[in-house]
């Protein structure tokens, strides 16, 4: 990989990538199982709109969709933080779906076309589905193993992917089938992801896809006590999926990249709303990513900043093409016991930035290790003994007015919106020695730099728990 | 004021800070960073626990946010309108210093404070026992209002003596109709009344008879009178038709039905009362509205944002000018002209002002508005014994706003000679408590 790395490179990064060995994509974001790869029309306007593939909305015997589908999750005036939705497969007729995939490879050869399956646990109705996909054109299939809600019911979709063996055998059949590669689409409702990938694996599939949503009950309305979304007075659990998500894919795609028998090209899913995610993505293993969420959000377009920012990001770091950075994060992520625990880190407050909020005292005390005190001036805050009733008082005790220069005899009306010093009695201080750098206060701080971890010598030679525990023996 | 009048004032006097929706609510309190100890709270007279109801705001807890600022101050709609939110709470947010917009407190206090009276306004009591003991509060502005309100949530009996015929003080007849309308003032009070505060109209409480048939009746008297008469000019042609002082005119405008004014009008005075006498006379019709101040700009009494908010509204004004005379019609039932001069500070340690020489003129005008702030009721209050007067004010202890008599507590104008309304208030809270921490220290 490290020859691929050009320092300080000046021509345009390479977004191209062939997955799985014989899927060519001219970048790596495709639009991933779901609404907005529904149909032809919308394929074509996504591939228009920049997008390098798609994954065709699940093919499957024909279902019918309730309304309504979606509810979302919003946050601190946010809105869809997390989305959720009980749609099944495709409700549109098999032979639609297949002449609309045969006119979009053929209008865009160079995109790639994968196409979802779900049918039930037969090994001749795979094999029709199988075939009928690749004489459309298109270029792999992804079997749905994970769909949560509705499909599972009837044993399939989640129901195949939360029990190793059937996933094995569905792929073995279609392996049987296939010309094209054969993804497998991992359900992260399971305890352990890697069991299904193995089964995979072992059943012969050429990539997997992960993660699928997650089940989930978005929330209740307190109005009707229903909870969302509403179908006629009840409701049922959904897919959740969206920004909410993205860490747990994250460590679901670095377990199955981890373990050499889980391991194969993998198309990553889960949250990812811009590059940043997307190279993060990349950086566990991933060969190409899929999203759903954002693009329902803002529609297709966001796939320009994508490849865009993507692409800065790789000139700046020098890596011309997507396997140049493939996987690089791997090594960084260890088990818990391989940790240094001689590094140690510190909490500084750069006083000059600090706007004195105090949002880092309070996280300090009642949800860290009570080391930052407002004892710089007199007039500072109580120390955190102090119960909140007793400072409440004290404030309302002092005695303010409106200043008003004619009484106050101060010259000239009062300066409204001149920024001023932070005053000192506000600015917190940080007890060293007591501070086990836990990053609490730097992440609840509102100033950009304004809190800083920094490294403290404590003159020991690195050691994991793993190794003191050895030696300890 | 008949229905057509109301309404065309209505419609003159747009709101000049229209409420946020909802949904606006919702974005500027999640933007609110829940400070500690929060400097917002500090600043405001009343300590209304900021971060708290604008958290509230952002968890949809609008009648818990609502009732935590009623907790601490009860005028909270009218404070959410008037108050100078940028020398107050707004001023004090830590966002100045990080080259931020300050939280829009005002406007998420009234969004809080307007779900709140729509939902038909109940306040839980604090107190479940009635107390024998009765106050009386002299004057229904927002100090009296304060006062009763919380005593009256103790279970103490309150009953309030007001000379007009309408309750809220300056807040009902003072207070620019474009801030906060005499409508939304008197809602808040009928709050207040249903609290079981008594009030008497029409009451003159003037000389020691009156005061001692109080004092019989009552263990304890507050006295929030505000201030008395606005000052006069003191020259030649002030007694003129066409001269009327600031008071007067905006307590015409808002509830008195006299909605005319000149096409040419001066106003006297560059404090926050002039301001809004000026703006007022702009959407009343006026052409041209000048204002003079025998001051500086350094020294003007207005608060800066009013000032700029006056300019962009087309208000001129004349710096060092000085009326010193007020010419008539030729029929002499109007206004023609002021005259002026120009003055300067003298060099005197005394900072007298004089004339400049040879530099007067004339400003043509239909209509004078008086504003160089009010004069202490002192009649009043040097007939009640035992209290002791500084400057013409109350002299009281701050913390408990009580006088040098036992049986009186004072607050608001005539105690800090004419600061705001949340100020009043304050000192209305804070007479209430130091009232029912004496009569219940007594009681022990």
């Amino acid at each position: 990989m490290s020859e691929n790395r050009k320092p300080e490179s000046k021509i345009a990064p390479d977004l191209s990538v062939m997955f799985a060995g014989r899927i060519y994509s001219p970048n790596p974001f495709w639009l991933a199982s779901a609404p907005p790869a529904n149909c032809g029309e919308q394929v074509m306007r996504a591939f228009d709109a920049g997008w390098g593939g798609a994954v065709w909305k699940t093919l499957g015997e024909p279902i019918t969709n309730v309304s309504s589908r979606y509810s979302s999750v919003d946050w601190n005036g946010q809105r869809m933080m997390g989305l959720s939705n009980i749609e099944l497969i495709t409700d549109r007729p098999l032979d639609v779906n297949l002449r609309e995939i045969s006119e979009v490879k053929k209008r865009y050869p160079r995109h790639a076309v994968i196409v979802s399956l779900m049918v039930e646990s037969k090994r001749e109705a795979w094999h029709t589905i199988v075939q009928q996909a690749e004489d459309a054109g298109a270029d792999g299939l992804e079997l749905n193993f994970g769909c949560p809600h509705g499909m599972s019911e009837r044993g399939m979709g989640s129901a195949v992917g939360q029990v190793p063996e059937y996933a094995e055998m569905i792929t073995a059949w279609v392996k049987e089938k296939a010309r094209t590669p054969v993804l497998v689409k991992l359900t992260p409702n399971i305890t352990d992801i890697r069991t299904v990938a193995r089964a995979a694996k072992r059943g012969g599939a050429d990539g997997l896809s992960a993660i699928n949503t997650i089940n989930s009950i978005t929330g209740i309305d307190l109005e009707t006590l229903v909870p969302r979304p509403d179908v006629d007075g009840k409701s049922s659990h959904g897919g959740y999926c969206g920004p909410a998500v993205k860490p747990i894919a994250l460590n679901m795609v670095q377990q199955v990249q981890s373990d050499p028998a889980s391991s194969l090209p993998l198309s990553g899913i889960g949250g990812i709303s811009d590059w940043r995610d997307a190279a993060e993505f990349f950086l566990l293993g991933c060969g190409t990513v899929q999203v759903c969420t954002a693009a329902m959000r803002y529609g297709y377009r966001i796939v320009e900043d994508m490849t865009d920012g993507l692409a800065n990001w790789m000139a700046e770091k020098g890596f011309a093409n997507i396997a140049a950075f493939q996987g690089l994060s791997l090594p960084n992520v260890k088990e818990w016991k391989e940790l240094n625990l001689n590094y140690k880190i510190v909490a500084r407050i750069h006083e000059e930035k600090c706007i004195g909020c105090e949002l880092c005292y309070t996280a300090c005390w009642d949800g860290a290790h009570q080391c930052i005190h407002l004892d710089r001036a007199p007039g500072g805050g109580a120390n955190g003994h102090t119960p909140p009733a007793s400072y409440e008082a004290r404030s309302r005790k002092a005695i303010s007015v409106t200043p008003i220069p004619k009484l106050d005899h101060t010259a000239g009306a009062p300066g409204a919106r001149e920024p001023y010093p932070t005053p000192l009695a506000r600015i917190p201080r940080v007890d060293e020695s007591e501070c086990v750098g836990c990053n609490l206060c730097m992440l609840v701080c509102p100033v950009e730099s304004c809190i800083t971890m920094e490294r403290v010598d404590v003159g020991l030679p690195s050691q994991s728990w793993e190794q003191r525990t050895a030696s300890n023996v | 004021m008949n229905v057509h009048e109301r309404a065309e004032i209505t419609e003159r006097f747009a709101e000049v800070h229209p409420p946020l929706g909802a949904v606006a609510a919702l974005a500027e309190a999640n933007r609110c960073l829940y400070c500690f100890d929060a400097p917002c709270a500090a600043a405001c007279p009343t300590h209304i626990d900021v971060p708290r109801f604008i958290k509230k705001i952002s968890q949809q807890n609008l009648r818990g946010s609502a009732l935590t600022i009623l907790d601490a101050n009860i005028l909270g709609a009218s404070c959410a309108r008037v108050c100078p939110v940028e020398v107050l709470c707004e001023g004090a947010c830590v966002f100045h210093r990080y080259n931020k917009e300050p939280i829009q407190i005002g406007l998420l206090q009234r969004h809080a404070m307007d779900a709140f009276f729509a939902d038909g306004p109940v306040l839980p009591k604090k107190a479940t026992t009635q107390r024998g003991e009765k106050v009386a509060c002299i004057g229904a502005g927002p100090a009296s209002l304060a006062c009763a309100a919380e005593l009256r949530l103790r279970g103490y009996a309150v009953k309030i003596f007001e000379r007009r015929e309408l309750p809220g003080g300056l807040n009902t007849h003072g207070v620019a109709e474009y801030k906060l309308r005499a409508a939304e003032s008197l809602r808040e009070i009928e709050m207040i009344r249903g609290l079981g505060v008594e009030f008497a109209f029409g009451a003159h409480i003037a000389g020691e008879a009156t005061l001692a048939e109080l004092e019989k009746e009552y263990e304890i008297i507050f006295i929030g009178v505000g201030l008395g008469e606005m000052r006069k000019l003191g020259i030649a042609g002030e007694q003129h038709g066409g001269v009327l002082n600031a008071l007067e005119f905006i307590e015409g405008y808002k509830t008195g039905g006299k909605v005319k004014v000149g096409r040419r009008v001066v106003v006297v005075g560059a404090g926050n009362t002039g301001i809004d006498a000026a703006r007022a006379a702009k959407r009343l019709g006026a052409e041209e509205v000048q204002i003079l101040y025998r001051r500086g700009l350094q020294q003007m009494a207005a608060f800066e944002f009013e000032y700029e908010d006056a300019q962009r509204e087309g208000v001129r004004f004349h710096w060092h000018t000085q009326p010193v005379a007020i010419h008539a019609t030729e029929s002499g039932e109007g206004v023609a002209a002021v005259e002026c001069r120009l003055v300067k500070e003298n060099a005197s340690a005394s900072g007298d002002m004089e004339f400049v020489p040879n530099l007067a003129f004339r400003i043509p005008c239909e209509m004078v508005i008086t504003a160089i702030g009010q004069s202490p009721l002192l009649d009043l209050l040097q007939s009640i014994r035992g209290v002791v007067l500084e400057n013409g004010r109350v002299l009281v202890d701050r913390a408990t706003g009580r006088t040098a008599n036992a049986k009186y507590f004072a607050g608001g104008d005539c105690v800090n000679g004419g600061r705001e309304v949340v100020d009043a208030v304050a000192d209305g809270k804070r007479a209430a408590v130091g009232i029912a921490g004496m009569l219940e220290g007594a009681h022990v």
